[in-house]
């Protein structure tokens, strides 16, 4: 295999990484609240159809993000009402929210189907898009995928270097103390949720918009879930996740490229690579019982009520 | 519930039988017919060239029937429910457009005997079940023609979905018409195990173009190898529908199938009383596959050259599996003079000489 193919695999493993990237990490601050949240397949597919029919009425990508993030939200939203006011049980919650999302994003999209988009243009940094090999492999994406960028690195220091972090990681080990220490918790819950919504929306978005460019009915297929698995194999640490997510899109695409090197290896064997592949991986830089006993969120999926004490 | 409720609750299930029951009666006067599709219509692929049949039909007879279609119908238990509704529903003829239809429309056939069944792709008949396909590997030998004489890197990339007998036969029509026209090129195929994923579509088709091929197409519905050739300049050639508008310039031509005929011709026959269970197996000769325009960039003599196949293969005197056929291993599997059996191309499990890889187990 010669250089410039690897090349081109690691490129399009960025792209096909990306939407991991954006529903894991969201998803990734709503667990480390004590939430779980297993609606990402629903909240995904309906921030995909939202964004694509604001690009495809508006033509602007900012508009397509926006209604993609808060449609998204908004579904968070409804599982947030669900389960941390009336108290119902998170996991039954969110796999409703999952088959709901995807009969309504089915419905919304029913007149968009298998309608073309424009697509989001690359942008080459200028200078740096230059360098050989490290400017075609870092600074020649379309926006989206640079923002993802910014998001992993605006979650890590959220999390691990700001006081707000601190208090998101604490109501996730022990909310009982943090309501004790005068925080609440319900609220900081609420925006962890709604912001892991908004990401799963983005993703989505991503997909539909920039991605394929196009809508088609479930065209999610099992990224929310690969995302949620993400966050539990990368034992909740972003830099895990999002070598998670990029290892996964590159075995897609190196999947593919073995095909068309015409390898002597069953097709329908290689279509399960990429989940394979990541789960061993995963596992193995992550067997540390002590490492996974220190980022898993303690209270993670059990419902709090204050006045239960 | 108290009785008082349960009163006027079996009083409004009756008014709703007694409502629904004098409906169905009611529009007795036209032939009903019914089409069941697996995905969306949209505005290009299988199911859309379904519809284009359904509404070429309306236009023919619409005087004398109606139709109605319902669409996004998976394949299991829900169909059998929809095509029973349909039949229940006073349909006396009724297209289940995918091939996972099968054994639903003949249990639900088995129920209504006095009604007709038309499944598309299918393999099983009965008295009251017909099916009917188009020789898809015809257009496939065509664009396999344009495909051979405009790739320079004498790479063509095939995008498939499963390897079944139906897309494999469109690989090797496609492989044996290119090397009729250049010896020298090969064809490579990506399986992405999926009819419809823009994604992996997608995906596999930047992995074909990274690995030289310089002409695509696709036994996949969605428009999304169109797209990605059209983004990275390279040629494509769609399948099912023309897809010009995803790609003016990668977009070469497109095999497409069309169904308006069958539809008319099978209506009127129920019409007439005439209608019996068949196996209809059509192709250029009947008008069921046709390619789209083709792209200004094709030469006028490869334009005549199609032409010129297009002819030979109605009139009967060329056949796309005419041999010599050379399988992988250069055995010949058609000998010189002969041509492939209907059964043997229904069965078909091998490539041709000039496909890379091998064929999934």
């Amino acid at each position: 295999m010669d250089f410039d193919i690897f090349l081109q695999i690691l490129i399009a493993a960025v792209a096909a990484g990306t939407p991991f990237v954006y529903a894991a990490l969201g998803e990734l601050i709503t667990e480390k609240s004590g939430v779980l949240n297993l609606g990402v397949e629903g909240m995904m597919l309906v921030g995909a159809i939202s964004g694509f029919i604001a690009m495809a009425k508006t033509g602007s990508l900012l508009v397509a993000v926006f209604v993609g993030m808060s449609a998204g939200a908004l579904l968070s939203g409804i599982f947030a009402v669900l389960t941390l006011t009336l108290m119902a049980n998170q996991v039954a919650s969110g796999l409703a929210l999952t088959i709901f999302g995807v009969g309504l994003s089915a419905f919304l999209g029913l007149e968009y189907t298998s309608i073309a988009l424009p697509g989001v243009p690359e942008i080459n940094l200028p200078l740096l898009a230059k360098i050989p090999v490290i400017g075609k492999l870092f600074f020649s994406f379309d926006i989206l995928i640079y923002c993802s960028g910014l998001l992993f690195m605006a979650v890590s220091w959220f999390l691990y270097k700001s006081k707000a972090g601190l208090v998101l990681r604490g109501i996730g080990e022990a909310p009982k103390s943090a309501h004790a220490l005068g925080y609440n918790v319900i609220k900081i819950r609420y925006m962890a949720v709604l912001f892991g919504g908004a990401m799963a929306g983005l993703g989505g978005v991503y997909l539909s918009v920039a991605y394929t460019p196009m809508w088609v009915e479930g065209m999610v297929a099992g990224r929310g879930w690969v995302s949620l698995a993400l966050v539990v194999f990368a034992t909740w640490r972003p830099a895990r996740v999002m070598f998670g997510a990029y290892f996964f899109g590159a075995i897609t695409i190196a999947q593919f490229h073995i095909q068309g090197f015409g390898f002597d290896i069953p097709a329908q064997l290689l279509s399960m690579m990429p989940y394979i592949a990541t789960i061993i991986v995963l596992v193995l830089i992550s067997r540390n019982q002590n490492t996974i006993r220190l980022n898993s969120p303690a209270s993670l999926g059990i419902t709090y009520h204050p006045d239960n004490q | 519930m108290t009785s008082m409720k349960k009163q006027v609750l079996s009083v409004f299930i009756l008014l709703a039988c007694v409502a629904g029951f004098s409906l169905s009666a009611w529009a007795g006067d036209k032939l009903k017919v019914g089409f069941v599709y697996i995905s969306p219509i949209g505005d290009a692929g299988w199911t859309y060239q379904h519809d284009l049949g359904r509404r070429e039909l309306e236009k023919n007879l619409g005087d004398k029937i109606e139709t109605k279609f319902i669409e996004g119908v998976p394949e299991g238990p829900e169909a059998e429910r929809v095509i029973r509704d349909l039949a229940k529903s006073g349909h006396d003829l009724i297209f289940t457009t995918s091939f996972g239809y099968m054994n639903p429309t003949l249990k639900v056939a088995k129920m209504f005997p006095k009604k007709h069944f038309e499944h598309s792709t299918g393999y099983k008949t009965s008295k009251n079940v017909g099916t009917y396909m188009c020789r898809f590997y015809e257009g496939r030998y065509l664009t396999g023609i344009v495909a051979g004489k405009m790739s320079k890197s004498n790479v063509l990339g095939y995008v498939a979905a499963f390897p079944i007998p139906e897309v494999i036969r469109g690989i090797n029509a496609f492989t044996l018409g290119a090397r009729s026209v250049n010896p020298d090129v090969k064809v490579k195929v990506i399986w992405v195990n999926s009819w419809f994923d823009p994604g992996k579509e997608r995906e596999a088709s930047e992995a074909l173009i990274t690995q030289g091929a310089d002409v695509i197409t696709h036994h996949t519905d969605s428009t999304a190898p169109v797209l990605t050739a059209e983004e990275k300049g390279v040629y494509a050639i769609a399948y099912h529908s023309d897809m010009s508008k995803y790609g003016p310039k990668a977009h070469l031509t497109a095999a497409t199938h069309v169904y308006g005929d069958f539809y008319t011709k099978t209506t009127q026959a129920v019409l007439d009383n005439t209608w019996k269970s068949e196996a209809v197996w059509s192709g250029i000769k009947e008008g069921s596959i046709k390619l789209a325009p083709m792209n200004p960039v094709v030469p006028a003599d490869v334009v005549a050259l199609v032409d010129k196949t297009t002819k030979a293969i109605a009139d009967g005197s060329f056949h796309p599996f005419q041999g010599p056929v050379k399988d992988q291993s250069g055995k010949v599997v058609v000998e010189a003079g002969k041509s492939l059996s209907d059964k043997d191309l229904l069965g078909m499990n091998y490539y041709v000489e000039g496909v890379l890889g091998n064929v999934p187990k």
